[in-house]
């Protein structure tokens, strides 16, 4: 066995022995922890098929922001696991056929030959995978991408539009104007005359 | 002593040995580089606040980082009752890997760097960013309110920090023509006015302030915040558990500082066109951001939280967009050379 071939097999147990602990552990902050593993090691894998842009996005994206993001909101909330699970047996006959579904398409897809596909020569080490990408989405492909963009921001405003609230009481501080202070908005200098500090004793001599 | 030598003597062995040893080469001296780091802002600080700071153990208070490790290093873990225990334990080195594992691809001079990969700047960024799960996690593993809070905060800002960083480092890219470190540095040479500090100064501070706040360092340590909230997501932690943090904490310092000098500060470069290049000018330079970092925190007291949120997404980001559009539209002109 090629020594490719065995890191592949070992990266391919990790990957699932971590998905499948995200659909079965009984803890959603380690469910989603194991998700995190499981991006990590596809990660290595793509890196493995020389997809080493593909490979850094996924972690940059997936691993340093969405699962950040998702651990923070899964921490916060108080999820009873075992509730969510009593509907397991319900929804299982839909479930399979969804599955058995994506089942047959992935298998139709990677039997690459009916589609006389070949696998790609390996291209020389000072190959980059990231140039080429830059340069066909910027330039055979701009249109498309610059549209995929739009509708991203399209959504983006609208998840924050629809979440927008005004609330008219609450206390809020112009920040322009907050450095705008001078310290004789806030201090006022008193000259005066030197004092004895007479009173102080008489205070004592009381209470004594 | 002959190397081919001993590459004959192990056969296929070879390889993973060598770059074992060239891994040690570069983290052993990191991590005398983060003990020596902690006595420095010990000693440094205390001057800036005219007191003398560590000076009992050995000569002017030098062996003191090796005290306080050996002292570390004796001192139970005490794991709370209520903590997850696995993730507890596991939170450290989560927060350790990720500030070693980027050195990986961070040339030190135009021929010493580990693994010399085209995309090493999304990989540094990539690798950093894994660097906000040991924070994360140990506060939520330590099953505690003051934890929590703090990892709650140190997650939200990290995340919006790291957007002002990238675009940040969409500029670099974008006049160096490169992702690849040493490419970058290269394509800075010609003398301190050919760094990429000048043409790209706005990127340079954003760069650098939110190198601080990624660093969770004052005045942007509210993820510590001892006055508030007392230590932060590390309060339950003791012992090696809690110099874990510590010790990735500096090492994520020198990283920042690292990257900092070699994406605007011309790396290895020497200043003067004349002068010969070396790791020595890098060390200069490193040791400048750092000194920097040691400034800021004896000088300016702790950002207000809303304030950082505001920082971050109303200042930094737009003014690194207007940047790199400026960044672009130059690149289209004759004064494209300026920008190179």
């Amino acid at each position: 066995m090629e020594f490719t071939s065995l890191v592949f097999y070992i990266f391919s147990a990790i990957l699932l022995l971590a998905s499948l602990r995200v659909i079965t552990a009984k803890n959603p902050v380690h469910a989603a922890l194991s998700l995190v593993l499981a991006f990590f090691t596809a990660g290595c894998l793509w890196m493995l098929l020389e997809a080493e842009f593909l490979a850094i996005t996924l972690v940059l994206v997936y691993i340093g922001a969405v699962m950040v993001l998702f651990l923070f909101v899964v921490m916060m909330l108080d999820i009873n696991i075992e509730e969510m699970r009593r509907g397991f047996w319900e929804n299982l006959p839909l479930a399979a056929l969804v599955a058995i579904l994506m089942m047959v398409e992935m298998a139709t897809v990677l039997g690459g030959s009916r589609f006389g596909l070949t696998p790609p020569a390996p291209k020389p080490a000072d190959y980059s995978n990231t140039r080429e990408l830059g340069l066909q989405l910027y330039t055979d492909y701009v249109y498309p991408f610059e549209l995929a963009a739009v509708i991203l921001l399209v959504a983006m405003v609208a998840a924050i539009a629809l979440t927008l609230r005004r609330r008219p009481g609450r206390k809020w501080v112009d920040p322009a104007e907050q450095i705008k202070v001078k310290r004789n908005d806030r201090l006022r200098l008193v000259s005066m005359a030197p004092q004895k500090p007479a009173a102080p004793k008489a205070a004592e001599e009381e209470e004594a | 002593m002959n190397l081919d030598y001993f590459a004959e003597l192990l056969g296929p062995a070879w390889l993973p040995v060598w770059t074992l040893a060239k891994i040690v080469a570069i983290v052993a001296p990191l991590l005398l580089g983060v003990a020596y780091l902690t006595y420095a802002e010990r000693r440094i600080i205390g001057y800036m606040q005219v007191r003398l700071g560590c000076n009992r153990v050995g000569p002017w208070g030098l062996l003191q980082p090796i005290a306080d490790g050996l002292k570390l290093m004796f001192k139970e873990i005490i794991i709370p009752s209520g903590a997850s225990k696995g993730l507890y334990l596991l939170a450290p080195v989560l927060a350790m890997a990720p500030a070693l594992a980027a050195w990986a691809v961070i040339p030190f001079t135009d021929t010493l760097v580990l693994a010399d990969v085209d995309a090493g700047l999304l990989l540094v960024m990539a690798i950093t960013s894994m660097g906000v799960y040991g924070v994360v996690l140990a506060g939520w593993a330590s099953n505690s309110k003051y934890a929590f809070l703090g990892s709650m905060r140190s997650a939200a800002q990290i995340v919006s920090y790291e957007i002002a960083m990238g675009f940040a480092l969409v500029g670099v890219l974008m006049s160096a023509q490169s992702l690849n470190l040493s490419d970058i540095v290269q394509a800075q040479s010609g003398g301190i006015h050919q760094w990429y500090w000048l043409p790209l100064f706005p990127l340079f501070l954003v760069y650098l302030i939110a190198g601080v706040a990624e660093l969770n360092r004052a005045p942007f340590d509210v993820a510590e915040g001892e006055s508030e909230i007392v230590a932060g997501f590390h309060v339950d932690y003791s012992g090696m558990a809690f110099a874990m943090f510590f010790l990735a904490e500096y090492a994520n310092m020198i990283l920042v500082a690292t990257l900092t000098s070699t994406m605007f500060l011309g790396g290895w470069l020497s200043p003067i066109p004349g002068l010969p290049d070396g790791f020595f000018w890098l060390a200069l330079k490193v040791s400048f951001i750092l000194f920097l970092f040691l400034w800021f925190r004896a000088t300016f007291p702790r950002y207000r939280y809303d304030q950082i949120m505001r920082l971050g997404w109303k200042v930094f980001i737009p003014v690194t967009l207007v940047w790199l559009l400026v960044v672009a539209a130059m690149l289209q002109t004759p004064w494209a050379y300026l920008f190179h």
